[in-house]
């Protein structure tokens, strides 16, 4: 196990480290017992059999013994869990909420919020294990020595959580759809998040670094590629970071503003919606827009994406109730939106023409 | 397999072939359909596994796309649990605790039909989900909600319907163990003087006439949750999506135990017989298997450690669970005793059952660790559980029935089984399932995450080992179809009593046992003279 960097998992990483010897130790003494008559009363060296089956005294003792074995092992256990679940006094507060499949963190202490998706391009995921058997074989065949020179393959986000070192920081989880758990080893914090209620847990990180974890809750498809990254800062540079943050939300609503003045050529919008497609939407309904199944369904010749327009924009913005497709209206700006629902309009075989405006998207907010 | 002329109906070929085996009520035909659709389940099962393995050989996607992926592993599990130990533990049963309690036939021989004849079809129902629009199942063999409700695919109701199907197959089936056992002993056998293989099953029948409504009631939930506007296990109708994982657990906890107590019944009577020894602490290992079963009602918090449960809640299920090592303890210590000073061969059999406690064992230390709850916030849904379990299954309950029937078929077929094979089979399977398995603790330790398709990799020695030892397991387990199939053909015909020291009815009646047996009741104590003193006074 991990010893990790906080004095909880450090604690805990103790524990694991003292019940392992105890089982190696148990194991020694009741295996090499074994072992030995084995080798001893083997008939060929012990052919006559003793004939004794009870003996009240040591079958006392041999209950006896593991019980105390077991208190001794639950009560630093008990210590350690009482002193786990002390969520008081916390200096800040962030919510955790999982969806399918990323993490949304918010401040709440800090008017800061954003999603945190895989960074690892799916040119490394995806290959074959023959190349004779690979559809593009120069596209994919080239996945294995990528992925092999990524020392952080699928242990990477786009943003990491921010956090200050030295600060006791108190997470809420949560969920939008599924459940999820989100852990970071090396804080030995593993908490689930369930939609619709709320967990706490909390972590005060010593040494600053960047600490990678996983989703350890099955949630559907891509529950392996749901990384949990978190950057944790010295405590000046992290009161920077929220600084920064807080300047970069200004610029942003002010590019909003100016994103929905402006015209956007179909051009501009295929271009920039082909990025936000390739992140967001390709996972499921693939690069060509083939979807898979019915589960995904194809976008290629779909009616929404080449039938009527607002259509297309609710399907996007709100999402299909109690499926995987999610309502995107809160994680992606408004040009954004817009460029993608003009790429899905007029990628692959659909060929409407049709130009969405971010204008039309912040209407429909 | 001997036809009795009487109970065949007038029909030729097929016709008969047909009638006879759906329509048998004789306990040992019926326990062989149970052991060889058992069988075949854990072929489909392995062949999942090694899907996954597979996959799992390297980094990457190569071969299994990551929702197929899921659907894999669900199947394995439901598969593995409902299909192939369960069954296969019945299909002892249904064999042996007649033979071995003086017993002519089950108590209940009609409704012991109908509960095998369930099983193809919820079965082939659960298996053809495979070739629905959506795919089948994948959200797990433990089917959180709301990933199954909410989010599961079509066949979700498929599998709803099968799941039940199996539990009425296994509450039926277990009714019928209790009544045969308390009803059709040989005149004079008390409870205390019954073979540990039936004592076991007697307390697992309990179990699942316990558990299994628990699980049914949680799939009905489900179904209703899905189709009929109901919301216990969702937040926005004011449900609760943690509710589904008590009541789940509360079956499933005490599930555990119905697929590995039979096995420690199996290893309390051939560890004696190739001892040449009687069992230590027979008294104790009632005791221990009845407070095991006990305890598995009072611990099934500790599979939620990090669903955010109040900490006196966590606190209690860490003792409950801690306490569990003192009863398994004592059944270890027995059977090292029961060996101690005793005169040891190593036929097949026995060296299955000695794999089984030693394997068992490293299972147990492992949930000792998953017991303490702070270190399980670590373990906690990694392959650190996935070693633990599959160590409590595989070597657990399969080696267990492995043991069985090395031990049983010649007493069943007439024929022994050649030992130079079964010496093999036990030293490949033994060498590759801890080559799949070990190696799991450390992927787990070292933070891999379970039911991913694809990892990061620092993980990847871990799994290409796991994934060679899973070729090699799947590989000695064909071998073993064909050491069962050989010896059913033929081979050296096997004596009354098989084993030298064998104890018990079933080993005087002839080899192979005919179709009826202990039509009138046998005398108990076994009075032939050469087993006088052994049998239990």
């Amino acid at each position: 196990m991990r010893e990790g960097v906080t004095e909880m998992s450090q604690r805990i990483h103790t524990i694991h480290t003292v019940s392992l010897w105890i089982c190696i130790v148990i194991g020694i003494i009741v295996f090499g017992a074994m072992a030995y008559t084995i080798y001893a009363h083997r008939r060929s060296k012990h052919p006559e059999p003793a004939d004794f089956h009870e003996h009240l005294g040591v079958e006392i003792i041999w209950t006896i013994i593991p019980v105390l074995i077991l208190a001794g092992l639950a009560v630093p256990a008990a210590k350690t869990l009482i002193d786990i679940e002390d969520n008081s006094n916390a200096s800040m507060t962030v919510l955790i909420t999982g969806s399918q499949w990323k993490w949304h963190y918010q401040y709440l202490d800090a008017d800061i919020d954003y999603y945190s998706n895989l960074a690892t391009p799916t040119t490394q995921i995806n290959s074959c294990l023959i190349d004779l058997f690979c559809d593009l074989p120069d596209e994919q065949g080239i996945a294995k020595p990528l992925r092999e020179s990524n020392e952080n393959y699928l242990l990477e986000v786009d943003k990491p959580l921010v956090l200050p070192a030295n600060r006791k920081v108190r997470f809420l989880m949560t969920s939008n759809d599924v459940i999820h758990s989100w852990w970071v080893p090396d804080f030995a914090v593993k908490q689930d998040a369930l939609p619709g209620f709320i967990n706490e847990a909390w972590a005060n990180v010593p040494e600053p670094g960047t600490y990678r974890g996983q989703c350890t809750e099955l949630c559907g498809k891509d529950h392996a590629y749901m990384p949990v990254v978190v950057d944790v800062r010295p405590e000046a540079e992290f009161d920077q970071w929220v600084e920064d943050q807080r300047i970069a939300k200004e610029l942003a609503s002010g590019q909003a503003v100016a994103d929905r003045e402006k015209t956007w050529s179909l051009a501009e919008l295929m271009e920039i919606g082909e990025g936000v497609y390739s992140t967001h939407c390709a996972t499921c309904h693939q690069p060509n827009g083939e979807g898979q199944g019915t589960t995904y369904p194809a976008l290629d010749g779909s009616e929404i994406a080449t039938g009527p327009i607002p259509v297309h924009i609710d399907r996007v913005m709100n999402g299909k109730e109690a499926t995987e497709m999610q309502a995107w209206a809160p994680q992606l700006s408004d040009r954004d939106l817009a460029a993608v629902v003009t790429y899905e309009r007029n990628a692959w075989g659909n060929t409407t023409q049709d130009v969405v405006q971010p204008r039309t998207i912040f209407e429909n907010r | 397999m001997v036809a009795h002329a009487e109970h065949v109906p007038h029909r030729s070929g097929l016709a008969a072939f047909i009638a006879r085996w759906t329509l048998t009520t004789n306990h040992k035909e019926i326990g062989s359909m149970y052991l060889w659709f058992a069988f075949t389940m854990f072929f489909i099962g392995g062949a999942l596994a090694m899907g996954i393995r597979l996959e799992l050989f390297m980094p990457g996607i190569q071969l299994i796309d990551p929702g197929f992926y899921n659907q894999f592993v669900t199947m394995h599990g439901l598969i593995m649990v409902f299909g192939a130990v369960m069954p296969a533990f019945v299909g002892l049963a249904n064999w042996q605790i007649p033979l071995m309690i003086g017993a002519p036939d089950m108590a209940l021989p009609r409704l012991n039909n109908f509960s095998f004849w369930i099983l193809p079809f919820a079965f082939t129902m659960l298996l053809s989900s495979f070739f629905m629009d959506g795919g089948a199942p994948n959200f797990g063999w433990t089917f959180y909600a709301p990933l199954s409700t909410t989010y599961g695919p079509d066949s979700t109701d498929f599998f709803i319907f099968g799941v039940h199907m199996m539990g009425i197959s296994s509450v039926l089936g277990a009714i019928n163990i209790m009544v045969t056992i308390f009803n059709l002993r040989a005149p004079g056998m008390k409870l205390m003087e019954m073979p540990l293989f039936v004592w076991t099953w007697l307390i697992t029948a309990f179990l699942l006439i316990t558990a299994m409504p628990v699980l049914a009631g949680v799939v009905t939930m489900m179904l209703t949750d899905r189709h009929f506007d109901t919301s216990f296990f969702s937040a926005d109708g004011g449900g609760d999506p943690l509710i589904f994982q008590h009541v789940f657990w509360f079956f499933g906890h005490p599930e555990v135990y119905i697929m590995i107590l039979p096995g420690f019944g199996i290893a309390s009577e051939i560890i004696p017989t190739f001892a040449r020894k009687k069992l230590f602490g027979y008294n104790s290992m009632v005791y221990a298997t009845a407070s095991i079963a006990f305890l598995s009602y009072i611990v099934w918090g500790h599979h939620m450690f990090a669903v955010g449960m109040p900490l006196w809640v966590e606190m209690t299920f860490m003792i409950c669970t801690m306490f569990i090592a003192v009863p398994t303890g004592v059944k270890v210590f027995n059977w090292t005793a029961t060996m101690w000073r005793g005169a040891m061969t190593f036929e097949t059999p026995m060296l299955f059952a000695i794999a089984f406690v030693v394997l068992f064992t490293i299972g147990g230390f492992s949930g000792l660790m998953l017991a303490i709850v702070p270190a399980d916030f670590q373990y906690h849904d990694t392959y650190f559980v996935v070693a633990h379990f599959h160590y409590t299954l595989y070597p657990g309950a399969i080696f267990g029935t492995m043991a069985a029937v090395y031990y049983w078929l010649p007493k069943w077929s007439g024929h022994m089984y050649d030992e130079r094979l079964g010496k093999i089979h036990f030293w490949t399977a033994t060498i590759a399932v801890n080559l799949t398995f070990f190696p799991m603790h450390f992927s787990g330790l070292a933070g891999m995450p379970r039911r991913i398709v694809d990892y990061s990799l620092q993980f990847a020695d871990f799994n290409m080992l796991s994934s060679i030892g899973a070729g090699l397991l799947g590989l000695t387990q064909l071998f073993f179809l064909y050491i069962v199939i050989k010896t059913i053909r033929g081979g050296k015909p096997a004596t009354d009593k098989v084993w030298e020291s064998a104890e018990g009815l079933e080993w005087t009646i002839p080899s192979p046992a005919p179709l009826h047996t202990f039509e009138t009741p046998p005398a108990w104590p076994i009075t032939d003279a050469r087993e006088d003193q052994a049998a239990r006074v």
